[in-house]
């Protein structure tokens, strides 16, 4: 068996309803579990972007990535491991109110975005890595709340992968259209 | 003023219509003549509308909604064009799921229609109403629903753009019935691309010049053929490159017929009930070339040992099944039709005379050990090879031949034999009990001008036994042969050889089938006595209208060869 490893995939897709369920089926569906999931708009305008944040061995990556590219409404699908990619994930923590708590906060470069009499709630942007030990230093002081977004990454090559498929694209339509005329 | 004139120019070309009109001229557009369904509450607009649509589309009523899918998967697979079917919601809807089921399994363009309830009671747990375009996402290629009178041109030539396209397979159109009874312009226009979608991909310029060079170096080739040739039309380019490969050719199920079976370079049909040959070589094979199949468990056995000293060159359209069972050493992606000729062009003339030669050897031992106790077997009742043999006689191995799903598929996929393309209709990914009888329905619509033989088992005929109801009132001319062994007979093969023979449920005790062939005012008779085999097969042939004709079978006839589930296909075991 092939070592698990962490990769972030992105799915551009048009914007259908639907779309995300079977999405996620082609996974559940060769038991390949999501660690996290993130949907939005991307750059371009009409076109959704998924990250998909999966643990699992290269073949399957591989595989899996293929049915979903199979997917009438998905356009392109990239696989990138975690140093190819910037990435970040948003915690928020609701933490009862002491001086020892506001003090440890500050040291850990985080934003409070709310201060009430009982408690504060403080938001950090990092690397699940740091926010889970953020999280890990509150717990004594009582954490009330605390939840964590998914992956949002980008890429850190200069290529511009999907426009350059997306012209790849319309050069193969052109291409056909004229051999069609052609005929 | 001038708005006017707009109007009126827009009247002549985009008249006004309703959704339901739109739905048939759109059909009309796309070449359907022949439509298979059922009515119900949430689509009588649509069959209002049909009712004057009678003289250009031609509407089978079918007795269960999976067999109007079975049915139209009967008419795409003998005529290579959309089959097209049209169902209720609720209900209707759900019976077709099995169908939808199987025509993505086997590749098999489709476009289904559902009634859907007024948009205004989506979501409500409606009178019939049912989330389809959530319980076909796994079974369809693409769906969509459609709300909106206006959207439904757009959404039909999508679909059908999808249906028939790249890999071919079903597609879900869930309409609701105000989007059905609403009025609109109708503007149709034909997709020709979709921006998400590329059906046909590309091979590596690269992969064609490594494929050429195994293929000028290998010395114990196998060419393997699927259903990608068939549904690709390569049938002739497939011949030329066998011509100049001069390589042995096996088949997959649904790739029979694509090369004649007296074909001197075929050597057979591979996987669990394949040919002895194909199989038992598959390890001393050093290339295999796959073209239009997708390595189903059914063909590989144990698949790390499949093809184990052997490089692979994979030619596909579809680019997720190229690795995804056998490691390809070179994936050709594209449509092998386009693929074949690139091989062809740029490959050595060759002959593999001693290599061929030796498939030949062992279509003797199999022909010793399995075709003769098969098709003349000592005694007893008549075994379902002899009747399939009997059959092939009678047709000249020309007909189409429809099969449900059991032992008796695996005799006539054995023993038939074929000389023309398309002639085998069976459910091979999904293996679905009850396909034969509709699919054969709809094969004889889809090749008016060809003969059709169906041959069912006492237990799938029952399973869409209604559709003999079809038969009676549209009249088609199917030929029937039922193997009768009074057996769910590939299970109870299954229970001898791999559960002590414990015959847990798998005996039939059956009605009187031919009260119900004539019930349903369709020609019988029944036979147990292999004299009279002969005589009755050219009394069936003779008939006019539709026959079925009930041969007593052997109950405890086993299929062989056979590998074992999971077993390398080199273990393959012939008694
Ligand atoms: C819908 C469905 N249910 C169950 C099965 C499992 N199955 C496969 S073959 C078979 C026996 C078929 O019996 P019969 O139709 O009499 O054909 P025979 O094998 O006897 O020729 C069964 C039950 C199936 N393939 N499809
Ligand atoms: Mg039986």
């Amino acid at each position: 068996m092939d070592m698990e490893q962490e990769y972030i995939i992105t799915v551009f897709s048009e914007n259908k309803v639907g779309l995300l369920s079977q999405i996620t089926t082609v996974f559940t569906c060769r038991n390949v579990n999501i660690e996290s999931l993130t949907t939005s708009e991307s750059a371009l305008k009409g076109i959704h972007k998924f990250t998909i944040v999966v643990r699992t061995s290269p073949e399957t990556v591989e595989k899996v990535v293929r049915q979903v590219e199979k997917k009438i409404d998905v356009l392109k699908t990239f696989v990138y491991r975690p140093d190819e990619v910037v990435q970040q994930e948003i915690a928020l923590y609701k933490v009862t109110r002491s001086s020892s708590v506001e003090q440890l906060v500050r040291k850990h470069n985080v934003r409070i975005l709310e201060i009430d009499t009982d408690y504060i709630v403080v938001e950090k942007t990092g690397h699940k890595s740091e926010t889970q030990e953020l999280f890990r230093l509150l717990q004594p002081y009582g954490v009330q709340q605390f939840v964590r977004s998914g992956t949002v990454a980008v890429i850190k090559s200069r290529r511009e992968l999907l426009n350059e498929y997306l012209e790849e694209l319309e050069k193969m339509r052109q291409n056909q259209e004229q051999t069609l005329q052609a005929i | 003023m001038n708005t006017s004139t707009t109007d009126a120019q827009q009247a002549v070309c985009e008249p006004m219509m309703t959704g339901s009109q739109a739905l048939l001229e759109s059909f009309l557009i796309e070449g359907v003549d022949t439509l298979f369904g059922y009515p119900g509450g949430a689509i009588i607009p649509v069959y209002d509308a049909l009712y004057d649509y009678r003289d250009r589309l031609r509407h089978i009523l079918v007795r269960h909604e999976q067999g109007a899918v079975h049915a139209a998967q009967g008419y795409a697979r003998v005529s290579g064009r959309v089959g097209v079917c049209m169902v209720t919601s609720g209900p209707g809807a759900t019976n077709t799921v099995t169908g939808l089921a199987d025509a993505l399994m086997d590749s098999t363009p489709l476009v289904l229609i559902t009634g859907q309830v007024g948009s205004e009671l989506l979501g409500t747990d409606a009178f019939q109403e049912t989330n389809f375009v959530g319980i076909t996402q796994a079974v369809t290629k693409w769906n969509c629903q459609v709300k909106r009178t206006e959207d439904i041109p757009a959404a039909i030539a999508k679909a059908f753009y999808v249906a028939r396209s790249g890999r071919p397979g079903p597609v879900v159109v869930d309409i609701t019935k105000d989007a059905q009874c609403g009025v609109a312009p109708f503007r149709y226009e034909k997709i020709v691309s979709i921006r998400s979608y590329v059906p046909v991909p590309q091979p590596d310029p690269k992969s064609i010049e490594e494929a050429v060079r195994l293929i000028d170096e290998a010395q114990r080739p196998l060419v393997m053929v699927g259903q990608g040739v068939i549904l690709g039309n390569a049938e002739a380019e497939l011949k030329s490159f066998l011509e100049k490969s001069g390589m042995p050719v096996a088949s997959t199920l649904l790739g029979l017929s694509a090369v004649p079976t007296d074909s001197p370079q075929y050597v057979g049909m591979l996987g669990m009930h394949g040919n002895y040959g194909p199989n038992i070589k598959n390890r001393e094979c050093d290339l295999l070339i796959a073209v239009g199949m997708r390595f189903d468990d059914r063909v590989t056995g144990n698949p790390a040992h499949f093809g184990e000293n052997a490089k692979v060159i994979h030619l596909e359209i579809d680019p997720a099944e190229i690795g995804k069972i056998i490691p390809a050493d070179v994936p050709v992606a594209g449509d092998v039709r386009e693929t074949l000729p690139l091989l062809t062009q740029r490959i050595r003339s060759r002959e593999h005379r001693a290599w061929t030669a030796e498939f030949r050897d062992c279509d003797r031992i199999e022909r010793e050990r399995v075709f003769r106790p098969a098709l003349h077997p000592a005694g007893g009742r008549i075994h379902m090879g002899e009747a399939v043999d009997a059959v092939a006689r009678a047709y000249g191995n020309d007909a189409v031949v429809v099969t449900d799903v059991g032992q008796q598929q695996m005799f006539a996929a054995r023993y038939f034999g074929f000389r023309r393309t398309r002639s085998l209709v069976t459910s091979g990914g999904l293996g679905t009990m009850g396909f034969g009888l509709p699919a054969a329905i709809g094969a004889k619509l889809g090749a008016p001008d060809r003969e059709v033989v169906l041959f069912v088992g006492d237990g799938g005929l029952q399973m869409t036994i209604q559709e003999l109801g079809t038969i009676y009132q549209s009249q088609v001319p199917v030929k029937i042969v039922l193997l009768n062994n009074s057996f769910l007979g590939m299970v109870r093969q299954w229970q001898e050889l791999f559960y002590d023979s414990r015959y847990s449920f798998t005996e039939l005790v059956n009605p009187d089938f031919g009260l119900i062939a004539r019930a349903n005012g369709i020609g019988y008779r029944r036979i147990e006595a292999r004299e009279e085999l002969a005589a009755a097969v050219a009394e069936m042939k003779a008939a006019k209208g539709a026959y079925l004709l009930e041969v007593c079978a052997e109950s405890q006839e086993n299929v062989f060869p056979m590998v074992p589930a999971g077993a390398p296909v080199a273990e393959i075991r012939l008694e």
